[in-house]
Formats: C-alpha cells, sequence, structure tokens
C-alpha cells in the first residue's frame, strides 16, 4: 500500500499532474489541510489529470479532487471509468444544500412564543389529568374491586419506606446545624430556652415539610417520570391501553395517592429526627437537658403548627406525584425528550413546592404562633 | 485486497455452564458476503458481537485485517476499529443528533477532515443509501424503518470500511422495503468492493446476497462453504432451514 502522492510533470509545453497512490481516507497523507492546498495550486494554468497511477480512490479522495477543481471537471482528464463514476458520486452533491434548519430572524420571538403556548398546553393538560384522576375515584367508589392495591402499596414501599434512612439523616443533621448556630446568638442574648421555640417552629412547620418534598423529589418524582416515561418509548402504555386498562387509573392515581399519604408522615418522621438533632446539639452547645427540652416542646410549640406541616405534606405529595406523572406521560419515544422531561419534572415541581409554600406561609400566618 | 479479513481460532464461548460456541473456526476472505444462519439461540449474534469486539470470547482468539480485535494496545484496537462499520438491528442512531450529524459523527471524531468535506461526504452517503439531502435535516425519531436502516448504513459506510457487519439487516421491514434494501446492499458492495459478514434468517435476504453461508448448529460451525454447496448437506436443521419450496425456489432463482 502507497500513500498519496502528487507529482507534476511538463510534457509538450503542458503541465501534467499524476496522482499516485491510494487516495483513501486511510492513506491520504496528514495533515489534510496541506494536501488540499497543494492540490489547489496545482489547478492553476489548467493542466492535464492523470489518474492512471491510483491504485485507490474512495469518497474522501474524491471529494478532495472535487473540491480542488472548484467543482466541475477539468478541461483534460486521464482517469478510468470507475474512478470517474466515484468523482461523479462527489459531483452529484450540491453546493446549496442546507446542513442545518435555518433560523430566521424570528427565531428569539417564535421561541418564546412557543415557550408560551407549551405552558399554556402544560396547564391546560394538567387540569385534564386532575379532572380524570376525580373521575377515577368516582369510579373506584362505586365499583372498590378496581382499586389498585399492587401498585399503591408499591409505590408507599418504594417512596416512603425506603426513603427514611435518608430524610432522616438530612432531618437529624439540619436540626444540629441550626441549633448550633442559633444557641451561638441565643446565649448572647441570655435566651437559651428560646431554642425550644426556635426549632420546634421552624422543623415542624417549615423545614420539615420542604426538606421532604426536595428529597422526594428528587428521588421518587424523578424515577416516577422514567418510568412511565420508558414505558411510553417501550408503548408498555399503549399495550395497557389495548387491554383496556386505564393509565390514569393503573399508573397516575396509584402514585399520586400514595405520595400523598407517604409524604405527611414522612415530615413527621423528619421533623421529629430534625428535634432530635437540635435536642443534641443543645445539649452539647448550651447544657439544655433532654428532660427540659421535652417538657418545654408542647408549650413553646401549639399542635396547630404539626397540623400545618403534615397539611403541607399531603399537598406536597399530591404535587409532586401530578407532576412526575403529568411529565412522564409527555416523553416522545426518544431518549433526548426522556432526559429532558425528568429534568423538567424534578424542577418545576422543586420549583412548585415552594410557591405554594409560600402561599400556606401566607395564609396560616395567624396560626399556631405561640403567645401572639 | 486479498487475504483473510476476519479468522476466528478456537473461539469458545461459556454464559456460566451453558455452552454457547465449542471450538469455532472461521476465515472470511476479502470481497465474500458471508451470511452466518443458525437455529433460535444458536448464538449467532453472539458471535457477531465477538468479531466486532463487543464481547470477549471465553477461549480463542478473533483477528481481523491480522489483528485482533480485543488487543491489549488500545491504538491497534482503535485502528481495527475504524476499518469496519457495523449495522446495527435497531439502527441505533443518535437519537439527540439530526440525520446529517449521525452521519458526520465518525467522520468529525478523526478530527482530520474540515466542515467542507464533511459536508460533501455526508450528501453523498445520503445519496448512495438513496435519500435525499432534505432527510438530512431529520432527527431519527421522524424517520421510518426504512429509513432508519438506510441512515444507520450510510452512517455505517462513513469511514469507507473494507469490512461491514450486518445484525439482521431486514428485519422489521416489509418485504418490498427488505428486498429494495438487499440490492442496495448488493449494489454497494459490487461498486465499493467491502466485505460482509451478516446475521440473518430471512431466506430472502440470504439468496439475494449471500456467497458464503456459514450454518451454526449444536455450538459449532457444521457447514461452511457457498450457497450451492451448503443445499447438499445432509444435516436435520439444514434440511429444515431449506427445507421449505420457497426456500428452494429462493436459493435456485439467485443460483442461475
Amino acid at each position: 500500500m502507497a500513500a498519496a502522492a502528487i507529482e507534476i510533470r511538463a510534457t509538450d509545453g503542458q503541465p501534467r499532474i499524476f496522482l499516485s497512490g491510494e487516495w483513501t481516507l486511510t492513506m491520504l497523507p496528514l495533515p489534510l489541510a496541506e494536501m488540499q492546498r497543494r492540490l489547489r495550486g496545482c489547478v492553476v494554468g489548467n493542466p492535464c489529470w492523470d489518474l492512471s497511477g491510483l491504485s485507490r480512490l474512495d469518497s474522501v479522495g474524491a471529494v478532495l479532487l472535487w473540491q480542488a477543481w472548484g467543482r466541475r471537471w477539468p478541461a483534460s482528464l486521464v482517469a478510468t471509468d470507475e474512478q470517474r463514476a466515484i468523482i461523479d458520486r462527489a459531483a452529484g452533491v450540491s453546493p446549496h444544500l442546507a446542513t442545518h434548519t435555518p433560523r430566521s430572524a424570528f427565531t428569539m420571538l417564535a421561541g418564546m412564543g412557543r415557550m408560551g403556548l407549551s405552558g399554556g398546553r402544560h396547564v391546560r393538560d394538567m387540569i385534564a389529568l386532575i379532572g380524570q384522576l376525580a373521575l377515577d375515584v368516582v369510579h373506584l367508589f362505586f365499583h372498590p374491586r378496581d382499586i389498585p392495591w399492587r401498585e399503591f402499596s408499591a409505590t408507599l414501599y418504594k417512596s416512603g419506606a425506603q426513603a427514611l434512612p435518608v430524610t432522616a439523616l438530612v432531618g437529624f443533621l439540619i436540626g444540629v446545624v441550626l441549633s448550633y448556630l442559633s444557641s451561638l446568638q441565643l446565649k448572647t442574648f441570655g435566651a437559651d430556652i428560646f431554642i425550644v421555640n426556635l426549632i420546634g417552629i421552624s422543623v415542624i412547620r417549615e423545614l420539615g415539610p420542604v426538606i421532604v418534598a426536595v428529597l422526594v423529589a428528587g428521588r421518587s418524582g424523578s424515577s416516577m417520570t422514567a418510568q412511565i416515561g420508558v414505558m411510553r418509548v417501550t408503548e408498555e402504555i399503549d399495550a395497557l391501553a389495548t387491554m383496556g386498562i386505564s393509565r390514569s387509573l393503573r399508573l397516575v392515581l396509584p402514585k399520586v395517592a400514595a405520595l400523598a399519604l407517604a409524604m405527611p408522615l414522612l415530615v413527621v418522621w423528619c421533623a421529629a429526627s430534625g428535634i432530635i438533632g437540635g435536642m443534641v446539639s443543645a445539649n452539647l452547645e448550651m447544657g439544655l437537658s433532654y428532660g427540659f427540652f421535652v417538657e418545654a416542646l408542647p408549650k413553646a410549640v401549639p399542635v396547630a403548627n404539626l397540623w400545618i406541616g403534615i397539611g403541607k405534606g399531603v399537598c406536597f405529595g399530591f404535587l409532586i406525584a401530578l407532576i412526575a406523572c403529568h411529565f412522564g406521560l409527555r416523553v416522545r419515544p426518544n431518549t433526548e425528550s426522556l432526559s429532558a422531561r425528568t429534568t423538567s419534572s424534578v424542577v418545576t415541581a422543586i420549583t412548585l413546592v415552594i410557591i405554594v409554600d409560600a402561599v400556606f406561609a401566607i395564609l396560616t400566618r395567624h396560626i399556631g404562633m405561640p403567645g401572639v | 485486497m486479498t487475504g483473510n479479513v476476519i479468522e476466528l481460532r478456537g473461539v469458545t464461548t461459556r454464559f456460566g455452564k451453558v455452552v454457547i460456541h465449542d471450538d469455532i473456526n472461521l476465515d472470511v476472505e476479502a470481497g465474500q458476503i458471508l451470511c452466518l444462519v443458525g437455529g433460535s439461540g444458536s448464538g449467532k449474534t453472539t458471535l457477531l458481537r465477538e468479531i466486532v469486539g463487543l464481547l470477549a470470547p471465553s477461549h480463542g482468539t478473533v483477528r481481523l485485517f491480522g489483528q485482533q480485535v480485543l488487543d491489549p494496545d488500545p491504538h491497534i484496537r482503535r485502528e481495527v476499529r475504524r476499518r469496519f462499520g457495523m449495522l446495527f438491528q435497531q439502527g441505533a442512531l443518535f437519537s439527540a443528533l439530526t440525520v446529517f450529524d449521525n452521519i458526520a459523527f465518525p467522520l468529525r471524531e478523526l478530527r482530520i477532515l474540515d466542515e467542507n468535506v464533511i459536508r460533501d461526504l455526508v450528501f453523498m452517503k445520503l445519496a448512495m443509501v438513496e435519500l435525499e439531502p432534505r432527510h438530512g435535516l431529520l432527527m431519527p425519531a421522524e424517520l421510518s424503518g426504512g429509513m432508519i436502516k438506510r441512515v444507520a448504513l450510510a452512517r455505517a459506510l462513513a469511514l469507507e470500511p473494507e469490512l461491514l457487519v450486518l445484525d439482521e439487516p431486514t428485519a422489521g421491514l416489509d418485504p418490498d422495503l427488505a428486498d429494495n434494501f438487499v440490492q442496495l446492499i448488493g449494489m454497494l458492495q459490487q461498486q465499493l468492493g467491502f466485505t460482509v459478514v451478516m446475521v440473518t434468517h430471512d431466506l430472502d435476504t440470504l439468496a439475494g446476497l449471500a456467497t458464503r453461508v456459514a450454518v451454526l448448529a449444536g455450538q459449532r460451525i457444521i457447514a461452511h462453504g457457498t450457497p450451492a454447496e451448503i443445499l447438499e448437506v445432509d444435516h436435520p436443521f439444514i434440511r429444515s432451514f431449506f427445507g421449505s419450496e420457497h426456500a428452494r425456489a429462493a436459493m435456485r432463482k439467485k443460483m442461475n
């Protein structure tokens, strides 16, 4: 195998370009730009091109020659029919073909419009999904045999029971950190005992639900979207439909119901572990005894706070599962769409949870505050 | 080019205690179109995956172009992989890239070609597999089954391979689409002169393309030769595989 080479000879006053060796992708000398420059240099003076010395020519060689010739046939060319056929294929490519969909001047405007419309569609579909779930609940009330217990308990186990260790760990650490930082401030005012109010109210009412919501959205929301999305890609959802099984009843409802039940339980669990963390930290930092902390807690934190926390848990669980299923059902049958939808599912769920939390804060501002 | 493109020596494959292949030897010469046939579960696709180096055999060696596919030297491994193209059963197009970018991908990965050359090459390959330039703008999800196969073939041919490996090239295509695709592969093989190894259980594909047939049964290659020679072999699997009237007619039509 010989590398591709160019030789310039002058016979009878007319320059002649002899090409020899293998003009193939693997045998062309590198860098290719140097070869292209030499070829373009050869074109000057309209020489005769002699390809009879070529042992092989492939598409890459043909494209290089064709581009060097300025996309037209040279005046005189010595080549076999096969070589002409290969170059002819390169000649068939028009130089004006688009390699990408052209961007118009209105791309940005159109993009914004499309985003608005797609946001509207999301809201519409979400409302339709909620309506469908309501209809399913009514249906199940009259046909209790259709209740998807297995799916419900599977979700309860995967999203609830299996999330216990991580929520406990995160809750405990948040409690420790919060208690440590607050105690440094409270000590300077001599207001040590208010650590009970601070930890109790913030963890039970606010941090517990939000932390659990973020964890669950990342843990269970993403897996729900991916699961339903993969079922879309592999046409499993269509298979369910042909068997006359409602996808909302079998896939969406058990997930939403199970998460709405598991989340408040997780909130109580996480808040309890947060309070224990705070208690340990307060004991180490300020010498507050465990007995005092436990005794002071019910007085410092009205029980309404616990109900608010649980209510938030139910609401957030419902939202996270609903959003996860909604995005899962909108996955188109390709891998790119699957990853994009899973990301939007988690981001939307966490954003909405924070927004709803703010709404909760405003609506419940007169409830459960001690000594107001 | 002469010599063996593929050499399998003593290839044995075991999954746990199950023996799939037992001491398989196989040579494929340059320019041949070899068709691997065998019953379901006989390890055809497994053998194909060993040939392209996706799977290491338990014993024995696989050599392509005289080099080991699983050579310890990464440079040699890479060189060998640039010299063959593989067409997967489902196409395996990168779903995040357009058709144009899918075909351009292996060319860009070489990092020696400029965009102008790549562009011309991609449109040449598209024309070769009888697709139109405007199809280059589509995403893989927007293509029909037949088009996916064609784009995948164009991508497999992007680096001007000396060997083309096909896994069930006509599975999932309508009979007339399958015929077209078989003709296309045959035509390209004649023009470009590459070697082909394929797995199929479609007799029309086999009859339309194969110049050599290797039959896998009972963990071994029980017969290897031209289609005419294979028809003469007396073995239960071959009798049942080529036994039907349709099969004989298809094979005879091709041989005449």
